[in-house]
């Protein structure tokens, strides 16, 4: 029994870790090629069909790239900056509900590595975790851009984090638990948070731009200003290392948005089509339907950033400090105060 | 099992606690700093106290500790700022040196063990214990250190403020 739970947990954690990382090399691909119809460009054609190749050779042209370490720099922490960027971007996705338990072989899997009833914090932690990474990168580099980039990565976390965490305490309001794996079969069918934490997850929408470091919250690497920010002194692997747990940490970004306000794996009619295809093939269709919701997010990541230019610093910590954190404390008081009257009806 | 796992983390904690003392360099004592902060989150989980293991993972990993890494990176000490110090202050630290190691002996000397403490519930570290002991029984000081967190913003406020007059 133990044995067997060891495996099963064995085999889903390898499944996950492949999804991601395949998810995060065709985000590159979609990223170019989203980009490509903005701008009215083709975007990358040339290797397979359509670009489909593009990523296996992009991760080949990284790996045979020339590894060029500072001279100036500290060794260890030059290698250990990229490294905790791409460890702090995989271990986030344990505690998500990937869908309802699977029949399989007559035993009942669950699709999710871990219930830790503290699930939001947990991935709250990894979020305030991954900052590390640029900031040992940028400070190891030793030189005056790459810590400047540092500086405004672990700034603009900060600021950012504590909004994000202020909408969170408005959704756990409203759904009395910290588990992942409740907060989803609380939005069973179309009963989705979204519905009753609109600004709540606008909230958490823009400070996911922020702490994934994605347009137009890009600053720790901006180019206009900083030549490279915080990976201007790396090259080849190092460098994808970064690249790659930016596009892990948005997938990751979708995931969590899709499960605290969009349903997760719920969709309507989802009971009809449970009982129509059995315990195995039903749960693997809400499997799907989350995916899709991440896909959604990963565009609307890529959407924006193609959109919306990049914002001033002053305006950056403007609107973290003085128009979201504020938003975010009204939206608790609101929260409690509905929950209250509703309570008391 | 237990037992040997929790003082290999206790060596863990106590060794990188070390390293921070050790290092000459101010950016790698914060950075062992943030393991030793780490390996307390594993004697939380150790304990079954998830909530505040997690809390810990937070507020001192994921906060407090970079905004120490921020400071630290923004005045960029050199490893030869930090190590001249003059004779007096030299003497000075082996004085209060010996009064600590002096006291640490004293105390372990008037040391009796005390009865191993047995949990009376396993989950009285979860999260839904925690806040209900938090909001009845200790609800007092609870309220107290809120305000004294209040009072501790206000004032970092006030610095921060710009001097009217003078602007």
């Amino acid at each position: 029994m133990e044995l067997a739970f060891i495996i099963e947990k064995f085999i889903l954690i390898t499944v996950i870790f492949s999804v991601s990382l395949g998810v995060a090399a065709y985000s590159t691909l979609a990223e170019r090629k989203i980009a490509g119809y903005l701008q009215d460009r083709v975007g990358p054609s040339r290797a397979g069909w359509g670009g489909m190749f593009q990523p296996l050779a992009d991760g080949l042209k990284m790996f045979f790239k020339e590894e060029i370490i500072p001279a100036e720099s500290s060794k260890a922490l030059f290698i250990l900056g990229p490294s905790l960027a791409l460890l702090t971007a995989c271990i986030g996705s344990a505690v998500i509900p990937w869908g309802q338990d699977v029949l399989i072989a007559d035993r009942l899997v669950s699709l999710q590595v871990t219930d830790i009833n503290v699930g939001i914090l947990y991935i709250f932690g990894v979020v305030s975790l991954g900052v590390y990474g640029i900031m040992i990168g940028g400070w190891a580099s030793n030189n005056k851009f790459s810590l400047m980039g540092a500086v405004r990565a672990a700034s603009q976390s900060i600021s950012y984090e504590i909004p994000m965490g202020l909408s969170i305490i408005a959704l756990l309001l409203a759904t009395n638990t910290l588990s992942m794996k409740e907060i989803a079969e609380q939005q069973h069918g179309a009963n989705w948070n979204i519905l009753y934490q609109p600004l709540g997850f606008l909230i958490f929408l823009v400070c996911s731009f922020a702490e994934t470091n994605r347009t137009p919250f890009d600053l720790p690497e901006c180019e206009t200003e900083l030549v490279g920010g915080y990976h201007t002194e790396y090259s080849g692997f190092k460098m994808g290392a970064f690249m790659f747990a930016e596009y892990l940490n948005m997938f990751l970004a979708s995931a969590v948005m899709s499960t605290l306000y969009f349903g997760g794996y719920n969709y309507p009619g989802m009971d009809w089509v449970n009982e129509m295809t059995g315990p195995t093939i039903g749960p693997l269709i809400g499997m799907g339907v989350l995916f899709l919701k991440i896909f959604v997010f990963i565009f609307f990541f890529m959407w924006v950033r193609w959109t919306v230019p990049r914002f001033r610093y002053d305006q950056l910590m403007n609107l973290g400090w003085k128009i979201l954190i504020p938003l975010a404390i009204a939206n608790i008081v609101i929260t409690g105060v509905v929950i209250t009257f509703v309570d008391k009806l | 099992m237990s037992i040997s796992l929790f003082y290999f983390v206790a060596f863990l904690s106590i060794f990188f606690a070390l390293l921070v003392i050790f290092a000459k360099n101010p950016v790698h004592s914060v950075l062992y700093l943030i393991v030793t902060f780490f390996t307390f989150t594993i004697h939380y989980i150790l304990l079954n106290a998830q909530f505040l293991a997690i809390v810990n993972f937070i507020v001192y990993m994921g906060a407090i500790m970079v905004l120490f890494l921020f400071v630290l990176m923004l005045l960029n000490l050199n490893e030869s700022q930090g190590t001249s110090k003059s004779a007096i202050v030299k003497m000075i630290g082996v004085i209060a040196g010996m009064c600590l190691v002096i006291t640490l002996v004293g105390s372990l000397k008037a040391l009796h063990v005390s009865d191993p403490l047995v949990l009376q519930t396993q989950d009285l570290g979860l999260v839904k214990n925690l806040g209900k002991v938090l909001f009845s029984k200790f609800l007092l000081p609870f309220e107290v250190s809120s305000l004294l967190l209040l009072s501790a913003m206000v004032g970092a406020v006030l610095l921060a403020k710009k001097d009217i007059k003078q602007a």
